[in-house]
């Protein structure tokens, strides 16, 4: 218990048959494979791109250094990617607000979700039908929600209800005050499935006799959910919420689809102006700054992972 | 287990009135549960809807209205799929899954293995960095590769080379992870028993941890597969021939030429869902599974 190691075949030489040996081809061999493409499709290309960042970078090679200049001019001459004004705006301040209200609500709808659906009978089927769009390209998704949105009343479905109502129609993906609102709304759609799967399990393991003695001690529903549950299931709670993170800093294809950053530039994200940069723009060194921004803003959770890893190892 | 199954089979109502009393009680959870179903199903039954339906049609009336004059039609999957080119990027969006499917779960199996059940210096040090290697997004790679690929003169970037092995080396972080988690639990006993009647790794691994590990090895399987083809982002990085684009990078196209047209755009978005609403309706257990796992992703 004493050691992080995972249990290990005890014989002195692997496979034992070349006493003396210490050479661990084994493991070379079944390691090469993977080896060789990680080295060479992912660890060669981040250094690559981290120092090419501090260059130029015309068509892909280290032309001429620029030092910071790709840095600096990242987030204070850019306004598509920085803005600090009032309201700030880019595409940085974007994936702020989709971290802030995209994570925060799917987690909380999620978990209501969860707990609403152990009640009822169906729960199996309101689970699946809630996790569907989990199955579904993120392209095909932003089809639906265009099509949803579309502002005529007679095509789109959102447009027509708002005409009930005599209110409309509206153009909610047309209009830059509420393009982020209306994308954050979808990814929320396409995430809350994941959230209540995870989180559902999550609750299923709080024993029944903790739920029913605070029923008998006369706790209401509003407080058995956040004074019981939700402190119970905080660690899948933590960790739904750092994948929708991850889900935000990586975004990209439903950006792509539904609005292709616009209109102007302002539903752009980090993971969208990396490629409009780098690729139809042919910014090489600059579209390396940005992915470099990813890579930092991902760091952090690589360090939460493998701390998690690390805990768990020893748990063993 | 049966803790839990003890509490939850309450007593029976035994009345009709009782029974109605406690719908009644319960009435507000239906009612919501009953409208995020709608939210979430009509969505997609729109465009499925609409996708079956003739597009002048589809211009003058909303398809609700299909109630009151149901009339449908198979132009649109004809129209996209023949004259669009939809069905040779169907066909591309199997090119390029099938072989990065396979290939990450042969490579990540491997090296799963060793990290496992072979003993070698520096083996937790290096599943650490594998772990880190988690989180390094695709973007990373996207300018250093694209520049080798093109300047290697190979034509990767122009035959599925450049998507399969992007895709391969990508998948490979978190193919190993999950499945040296799982390699590892499999009994002790069983393999030391193996080594000491003379069995190579090889022979182990053939024989007992891969035949042991197959619903880890299927839900890695077809998590990876859906990924893949419902990715837009690295087919439009390392895909750059019209003839072999998948799926989603030609409806983006399509998106560009046929805003409005939405009868052909709704084919073209639910033929790229197709595939995966079997694989889900058909596999959920193990899809699910995958993803729960994947939640490091």
């Amino acid at each position: 218990m004493t050691a992080a190691n995972p249990p290990v075949a005890a014989t002195k030489a692997d496979g034992g048959k070349r006493p003396g040996d210490s050479f661990p081809w084994a493991a070379l061999i079944f390691l090469g494979p993977a080896g060789l493409l990680l080295a060479v499709f992912l660890a060669f290309p981040t250094v690559y791109t981290v120092i090419l960042s501090f260059n130029r970078g015309r068509g892909g090679e280290f032309t001429d250094w620029v030092g910071f200049d790709n840095w600096i001019r990242l987030f204070t001459q850019d306004p598509n990617f920085l803005r600090l004004g009032f309201p700030p705006s880019g595409a940085l301040w974007n994936n702020v607000l989709w971290i802030v209200f995209y994570v925060s609500v799917t987690v909380l709808f999620g978990l209501v979700l969860a707990v609403m659906a152990t009640r009822v009978r169906y729960e199996a089927f309101i689970k699946a039908v809630v996790f569907l769009p989990q199955a579904i390209a993120a392209t095909s998704l932003a089809i639906i929600w265009r099509f949803v949105y579309a502002p005529d009343p007679e095509t789109g479905l959102m447009n027509a209800i708002l005409g009930i109502a005599n209110v409309g129609p509206v153009s909610l993906l047309g209009n830059p005050d509420t393009v982020n609102w209306a994308l954050i709304a979808v990814g929320v759609w396409g995430s809350v499935g994941f959230a209540t799967v995870i989180l559902s399990a999550a609750i299923k393991g709080i024993s029944s006799e903790v739920l029913e003695a605070a029923r008998v001690d006369g706790a209401t529903e509003p407080q058995i959910f956040w004074r019981i549950i939700v402190p119970m299931v905080s660690l899948p709670i933590s960790v739904v919420a750092v994948t929708l993170v991850v889900n935000v800093i990586k975004l990209f294809d439903l950006i792509f689809v539904m609005t292709a950053g616009g209109p102007g530039a302002s539903s752009r994200v980090i993971a969208f102006s990396m490629y409009q940069e780098a690729f139809p723009q042919g910014q090489f060194g600059y579209g390396a700054a940005i992915a470099t921004v990813m890579l930092l803003l991902l760091v952090p959770v690589m360090i939460f992972n493998i701390r998690r890893f690390r805990a768990e190892a020893v748990q063993q | 287990m049966t803790a839990l199954e003890d509490t939850t089979v309450r007593s029976q109502p035994r009345t009709l009135s009782e029974r109605l009393a406690r719908m009644a009680g319960k009435s507000p959870t239906h009612i919501i549960l009953g409208l995020i179903g709608l939210i979430w199903l009509v969505p997609t039954i729109g465009i499925l809807i609409t996708s079956f339906r003739p597009s002048a049609d589809m211009r003058s009336t909303g398809w609700w209205t299909i109630l009151f004059e149901p009339r449908f039609t198979l132009g649109n999957y004809q129209r996209v799929f023949e004259a669009e080119g939809m069905g040779g990027a169907f066909l591309n969006s199997l090119f390029i899954t099938i072989p990065s499917t396979i290939l990450p779960l042969v490579i990540a199996s491997m090296a799963a293995y060793a990290l496992a059940w072979v003993k070698f210096p520096l083996r937790d040090t290096t599943f650490l960095i594998i772990v880190a290697m988690l989180m390094v997004p695709v973007q990373v790679g996207f300018i250093p590769l694209v520049t080798g690929f093109r300047e290697s003169g190979t034509g990767l970037l122009t035959n599925y080379g450049a998507v399969w092995l992007a895709h391969t080396a990508y998948a490979l972080p978190f193919g190993i992870f999950l499945l040296r988690n799982f390699f590892i639990t499999l009994p002790k006993d069983l393999i030391e028993a193996a080594r000491i009647d003379g069995a190579s790794n090889v022979g182990i691994f053939r024989t007992i941890v891969v035949p042991l590990s197959v619903p880890a090895i299927a839900a890695y399987g077809i998590f990876q597969f859906l990924w893949v083809w419902n990715d837009l982002l690295m087919a439009l990085v390392y895909a750059q021939r019209n003839s072999i684009q998948p799926m989603t990078v030609k409806v983006t196209q399509l998106l560009g030429t046929y805003a409005t047209e939405w009868s052909l755009l709704a084919a073209a978005a639910f033929l790229i869902m197709i595939v995966p609403l079997v694989v889900f309706i058909s596999l959920q257990r193990y899809f699910v599974q995958g993803l729960l796992a994947g939640s490091v992703k």
